[in-house]
C-alpha cells in the first residue's frame, strides 16, 4: 500500500502492488476460460492450415476483432492513458499515430495478400521469385520485426504484472510464456484468434466503462472534464507540447508507425485465417472501427486520471504513468473493478505475445523449414511438427530473453520494430504485388538494406547512442551520431530505391513471365489458398 | 482456331487466363482499383500528416481555445480519427459496390 496525500485533500491509497482476491478471481476465470477454448481448437487444428491459419475458418467479425486484439497492447493502453495523464494533449497525438497505418493496410496490401499468400508474408514476397534467397531474406525480416516488439513486450509485461500483482518479475515472465505456450502449441491460430477475441472484447468493455465513470464524474461533458484538469495544470495540458518539435522527426516518426503496420507479421499473418479477400477487407474496416474508438476514449480516461487521481500520485506509483488507468479505475469503483482492470491487462500481454509467438514460429517453420530446408516437399506432419517445435523455442527464447533485459531501457526496441517492418518487410511486399519487372535480387537487397539502415540509425540515434548509452552534451541533452530519433523517413526510401536500382540492373525473365499469374490471383483471386 | 475466337462476342466465356488478363475490362479494373487505393491513400496523407505538421508549424494556431478551455487540436485529432474511419468505410463500399461485381463478370469469362 503505497498512502500519499492528493493535493492536500484527503489520503490516496492504492492496493495495486499486491494481489487481491478481485484480480487473482478475475485473472483465474480469463485463464480458465482460454484454456478451456484451447481444449477445443485443439481437436480442431491437426493440419498445417489449421495450425497457422485456422483452416482459413475465421469470420470477416471474428477477425476484425482479433486484429484489434493483436495492436491494442498493453502498452498502448496502459502507455497511453498515462501519456495522457501526465503529459495532456501529446498523448492525443500520439494515438492518432497508432490507428493511421489500418486505412493505408486496407487500400495497398489486404486484398493481394490474402489472395497471394499461404501462412506468411514472405509467400506473397517469394511468389514469383527464387524461393531460397527471398524466403531467407523475408524471413529474417520477420524474425527480427517480431523479435524486437516481443522482447519490449516481454520486458514492460514483467514489470507491468509486478505493479499490479506484486508477483516477481522473474515469475510474471515464466507465467506469460507457460501460458500462452498453452495456447499458441495446442490450440494454433483458432485458440490464439479466440483468446484475442475475448481480450479485445474485456479490454474494449473495461475501457468504456472506465470512460462513463469517468466522464459520470463530469456531468457527462468531456469540456467539464477538460476545465478540472485545466484548473490544476493549466492550459498546458491541452495544448501539443514537445512531442511535435521537428516537422521531419515528426514525418519520420509517422512513417513507421503508418506503414510498420503494414509490415508487422503477426497481423498480416491474421489474414490467412478469413476465407477470402473480401472478408480480409471487411475485417479492416471492423478494426478500424474498434481501433479507433479504443483511442478515442482513452484519452478520457488519461484525463479523467490526471483530474481525480492526479499527476503526483499516479507518478508516484509509476513513473512512466502506466498506472493512471489502473488507479482510476479503482478509484472510481474500486478495488474489484481495479482487479478486472489489471486481470484484462494480463490477459492483454498474454494474447499479444501469443500471436507474436506464432508468427515468429512460422516465420522459421514455413518459410526457412519447409520452403528452404525441404524445398517445399514437408508431408503435413512434418510442417506441423516443424511449426510446434519453432514454436517451443520461440517461447523459451521469449522468456530467456525477457529476464536477460530486465530493468533495460527497451522502449526503443517497439521502435526499432515498427522501422525494421516499414523499411525491410513493407517495401518488398508492396514492390512484388505491382511490380513487374521486381527481381530476386531486388527483393533481397531491399529487405537487407531496410533492416541494416533501421538497425544502424536506431544504434547511432539520440535514444539509443545518446539516452542509453550515455553520450550527453554540454546541456545534458542526449546526442545522436544521427540526430533522427526514428529513421523509417531515410531507411523505408531507401529501401524502395534499392529494391527499385537493383531490379533494373538484375533483369529476371522467369519472374516477369510468372507476373500474368500472379495478377489473375491478386486481382480476381483466381487460385488463391 | 483463332479465327473462331475472334468472332465470339467480347463477353463469351471460356477465355484464356492470357486472354483475360490482356482484355481491356482487366486492365481498366486494375487501373480503377489502383486509382481508388492512392486517391484514398493521399486523401489519408493529407488529413493524418496535415495534422502533424499543422502542429509543428503553427503551435500557436492550434493552441487557440474554441471553448471555456477546449483547444482547436482538441477537435482536430478526433477529426483525424474519424476521417480514418470514413476512408476506410468509403474503400470497402466502393469494393463491394464496384470491384467484386467486375471481379465476378471477369472470373465468369474464364474458361473452366
Amino acid at each position: 500500500m503505497i498512502p500519499v496525500l492528493a493535493a492536500g485533500a484527503a489520503p490516496l491509497q492504492t492496493s495495486l502492488g499486491r494481489p487481491t482476491a478481485a484480480s487473482i478471481g478475475f485473472f483465474f476465470a480469463i485463464v480458465v476460460l482460454t484454456l478451456i477454448i484451447t481444449y477445443f481448437a485443439a481437436r480442431r487444428t491437426k493440419t498445417s492450415s489449421e495450425y497457422y491459419a485456422a483452416g482459413r475458418s475465421v469470420s470477416a467479425a471474428q477477425n476484425g476483432l482479433a486484429l484489434a486484439g493483436d495492436y491494442m497492447s498493453a502498452a498502448s493502453f496502459l502507455g497511453i492513458s498515462g501519456m495522457v495523464a501526465l503529459k495532456g494533449y501529446d498523448g492525443m497525438i500520439y494515438a492518432t499515430g497508432w490507428l493511421v497505418g489500418w486505412p493505408a493496410l486496407m487500400f495497398l496490401v489486404a486484398e493481394p495478400l490474402r489472395n497471394l499468400g499461404k501462412f506468411t508474408f514472405a509467400d506473397v514476397v517469394a511468389f514469383r521469385l527464387r524461393q531460397t534467397p527471398v524466403r531467407i531474406a523475408a524471413a529474417f525480416g520477420g524474425i527480427a520485426t517480431v523479435l524486437f516488439y516481443t522482447i519490449a513486450q516481454m520486458v514492460g509485461s514483467g514489470s507491468l504484472i509486478n505493479l499490479m500483482f506484486g508477483i516477481r518479475y522473474e515469475y510474471a515472465e515464466l507465467i506469460v510464456g507457460v501460458v500462452m505456450l498453452l495456447y499458441v502449441l495446442f490450440g494454433g491460430m483458432l485458440a490464439t484468434t479466440w483468446v484475442q477475441i475475448i481480450k479485445a472484447v474485456l479490454l474494449l468493455i473495461g475501457v468504456s466503462v472506465l470512460t462513463v465513470l469517468v466522464l459520470a464524474k463530469f456531468g457527462y461533458d468531456p469540456t467539464n472534464l477538460y476545465a478540472a484538469v485545466v484548473r490544476e495544470y493549466g492550459q498546458a495540458a491541452l495544448e501539443p507540447g514537445g512531442l511535435v518539435s521537428s516537422p521531419v522527426e515528426a514525418v519520420s516518426l509517422g512513417l513507421a508507425l503508418m506503414f510498420g503496420l503494414l509490415g508487422l507479421p503477426h497481423i498480416l499473418m491474421r489474414f490467412y485465417t478469413v476465407p477470402d479477400a473480401k472478408a480480409a477487407r471487411k475485417s479492416v474496416l471492423y478494426a478500424t472501427g474498434l481501433i479507433g474508438y479504443f483511442y478515442l476514449i482513452i484519452p478520457v480516461v488519461g484525463f479523467g486520471a490526471a483530474a481525480l487521481v492526479g499527476r503526483d500520485f499516479i507518478s508516484r506509483v509509476d513513473k512512466g504513468g502506466n498506472m493512471a488507468a489502473p488507479l482510476v479505475a479503482e478509484l472510481l469503483a474500486g478495488t474489484p473493478f481495479l482487479g478486472f482492470i489489471a486481470a484484462v491487462a494480463f490477459a492483454t500481454i498474454l494474447a499479444v505475445v501469443a500471436g507474436l509467438t506464432l508468427a515468429g514460429a512460422s516465420a522459421y517453420s514455413h518459410d526457412i523449414y519447409v520452403s528452404v530446408i525441404k524445398k517445399g516437399k514437408a508431408t503435413e506432419e512434418e510442417q506441423v511438427r516443424a511449426a510446434k517445435t519453432a514454436t517451443v523455442v520461440f517461447g523459451v527464447a521469449a522468456v530467456l530473453l525477457g529476464i536477460l533485459f530486465k530493468g533495460q531501457n527497451v522502449a526503443f526496441m517497439v521502435g526499432l520494430a515498427f522501422s525494421i517492418a516499414a523499411s525491410a518487410n513493407f517495401p518488398a511486399l508492396l514492390l512484388s504485388v505491382v511490380w513487374k519487372r521486381f527481381t530476386t535480387m531486388g527483393a533481397v537487397w531491399s529487405i537487407v538494406t531496410g533492416a541494416t539502415l533501421s538497425v544502424v540509425m536506431i544504434f547511432l540515434s539520440p535514444t539509443v547512442w545518446g539516452e542509453i548509452l550515455g553520450h550527453l552534451d554540454a546541456a545534458g541533452k542526449p546526442l545522436g551520431i544521427i540526430p533522427l530519433k526514428n529513421p523509417a523517413i531515410v531507411s523505408m526510401t531507401a529501401a524502395f530505391v534499392v529494391g527499385i536500382a537493383v531490379s533494373l540492373l538484375s533483369e529476371e525473365k522467369e519472374a516477369q513471365a510468372a507476373f500474368e499469374e500472379e495478377k489473375l490471383r491478386t486481382y480476381l483471386g483466381v487460385g488463391a489458398e | 482456331m483463332e479465327v473462331a475466337r475472334v468472332t465470339r462476342p467480347a463477353d463469351r466465356a471460356g477465355k484464356t487466363a492470357h486472354e483475360v488478363i490482356q482484355s481491356p475490362d482487366f486492365k481498366a479494373l486494375v487501373r480503377k482499383r489502383w486509382t481508388v487505393s492512392i486517391a484514398l491513400l493521399a486523401l489519408l496523407f493529407v488529413t493524418y500528416y496535415g495534422y502533424i505538421l499543422l502542429i509543428a508549424a503553427d503551435r500557436p494556431l492550434v493552441s487557440q481555445r474554441i471553448g471555456a478551455v477546449t483547444t482547436l487540436a482538441i477537435p482536430l485529432g478526433i477529426g483525424t480519427i474519424v476521417a480514418a474511419w470514413i476512408l476506410t468505410g468509403f474503400y470497402v463500399w466502393w469494393a463491394n459496390r464496384k470491384y467484386d461485381p467486375e471481379v465476378e463478370r471477369l472470373k465468369g469469362q474464364l474458361e473452366r
